[in-house]
């Protein structure tokens, strides 16, 4: 459980750390928080001969608010996402979500960025970025781009990270002030990875019909899950009890999960359903306060 | 192949110097180098919580974290908590049987001495939030929860 030996790098600016990936190529590995990336040093299951340290890198621990963004930078850790009062305010199914990562150290530690690039498939992070449509900004030596969060992901810890690119924010745009939002996670025991993981967001119009729905997944594929819920949720329907039980009936039918001893697929399933239930139901009561 | 190198750390406000190779964690230069043992070593993976320790006062796994990382930052370990007295944090854990082997509390306390400071008046939910992340086979947290709220207490009593 030690890590097999690196050469450690400390770069005091974003170029400079964008300079040593680009030096050491496949080599190198740039570490956030570490709080997944460290255990994969310890169990020897990355060994990467040059470590390049972001920790100093407080250009990118930032949380900006504009009309109609918020932006995140990448060294951003969880507990400032959990607790700002302006992610709260702007995006507020971020802020929950960030305060059920991992545990409260770990909360002090992980990043927004380091999660994003790990892209755990039950990570909370992804789930709310591509529920969000926000787009990631990435920098390399030669240029800055910006992607989808729905493009990033390709796969199991896969994403579209060009060889000396790295996150350095996120842009989410904020939420509408009558959104109705949840975000549900069950997992065995506090603090785990989720089994499941659901994340709505909704709008209402004035006279209580639906106008906008999202609802995605997250633990149930390689990728979070944003499903496409036109033949179950057309806009224009008053969503009731009846509604919300089809949707999430839809939900749980919308996944094929892997079935395995410990948690098989029809256990996902029921989870997924009960789950998206809950979100629905606690999104909407959201909206309607908000528009009341 | 890493070289060891000399490095400097401020531990509990003191300076302290240790030759080690880059890959050498947190948690083993404080106990190997430092001789401060009372940071435990669990999992070495991050979910135990055994060798939690502040880093610029922040609760922060010492196996997640390589020596090397923390210098230029203040590291606070359990021999810093209480002096010739108890802290009311360890009292209320004494008081109300809040440990038996003792194995896992020095991170319990590093992280609720953390907490606490931030949260002076957490509600029991909170407490068992916070509890998830520090594994203890002994006590079946019950008395850990007790000793927290009533170290919360203490400390607001006390506050000018």
């Amino acid at each position: 459980m030690k890590p097999a030996s690196f050469d450690y790098h400390r770069p005091q600016t974003l170029d400079a750390a964008l300079g040593l990936l680009a030096r050491f190529g496949e080599r190198a590995k740039p570490i956030a928080g570490g709080q997944s990336f460290g255990p994969m040093l310890n169990m020897r299951l990355a060994r990467p001969e040059h470590l390049i340290d972001l920790n100093d890198l407080v250009e990118l621990d930032f949380i900006r608010v504009s009309e109609a963004m918020l932006e995140v930078g990448a060294m951003t850790r969880h507990h400032r996402v959990a607790t700002a009062p302006e992610a709260a305010r702007s995006h507020p199914l971020l802020a929950a979500a960030a305060a059920t990562i991992g545990h409260y150290a770990i909360r002090h530690r992980g990043t927004l960025g380091g999660s994003l690039a790990h892209a755990d498939p039950a990570a909370q992070m992804p789930l709310v970025a591509v529920i969000s449509g926000a787009r990631l900004v990435l920098q390399g030596l030669s240029g800055r781009r910006e992607i989808a969060a729905s493009d990033f992901f390709k796969s199991v810890m896969t994403v579209d990270l060009a060889e000396g690119e790295l996150v350095t924010s996120v842009l989410y745009p904020r939420l509408p002030i009558n959104a109705g939002w949840a975000f549900e996670l069950f997992s065995r025991r506090r603090g785990d990875f989720a089994v499941v993981a659901v994340a709505v967001l909704l709008t209402l119009d004035d006279a209580g019909r639906l106008e906008d729905l999202h609802v995605a997944l997250g633990g149930v594929a390689p990728v979070p899950l944003r499903l496409d819920l036109s033949a179950v949720a057309p806009s224009g329907v008053i969503p009731d009890d009846t509604w919300i039980e089809a949707v999430s009936e839809f939900a749980a039918q919308s996944i094929a999960p892997e079935d395995t001893v410990q948690i098989p697929a029809v256990f996902r399933r029921e989870v997924t359903a009960s789950l998206t239930q809950k979100a629905l139901a606690t999104s909407l009561a959201r909206s309607r306060k908000a528009s009341a | 192949m890493s070289v060891a190198r000399m490095i400097s750390l401020t531990v509990n406000g003191e300076t302290l110097e240790a030759t080690v190779e880059p890959r050498k964690l947190l948690a083993d230069v404080l106990r190997e180098d430092f001789g401060l043992t009372g940071t435990h070593v669990g999992c070495e993976h991050g979910v135990c919580g055994a060798c939690t320790v502040l880093i610029d006062d922040q609760p922060a796994r010492a196996c997640l974290t390589y020596a090397i990382q923390m210098e230029g930052h203040e590291i606070t370990t359990i021999e810093a908590v209480g002096g010739t007295d108890l802290s009311p944090l360890q009292r209320a854990l004494h008081e109300e049987h809040g440990l038996q082997c003792g194995f896992c509390t020095p991170g319990i306390i590093m992280t609720f001495e953390a907490f606490l400071r931030d949260t002076p008046d957490p509600s029991e939910d909170d407490v068992r939030d916070v509890l998830s992340g520090n594994l203890c086979r002994c006590t079946g947290y019950q008395n850990i929860v007790a000793a927290v709220l009533k170290a919360a207490r203490t400390i607001r009593e006390e506050r000018p």
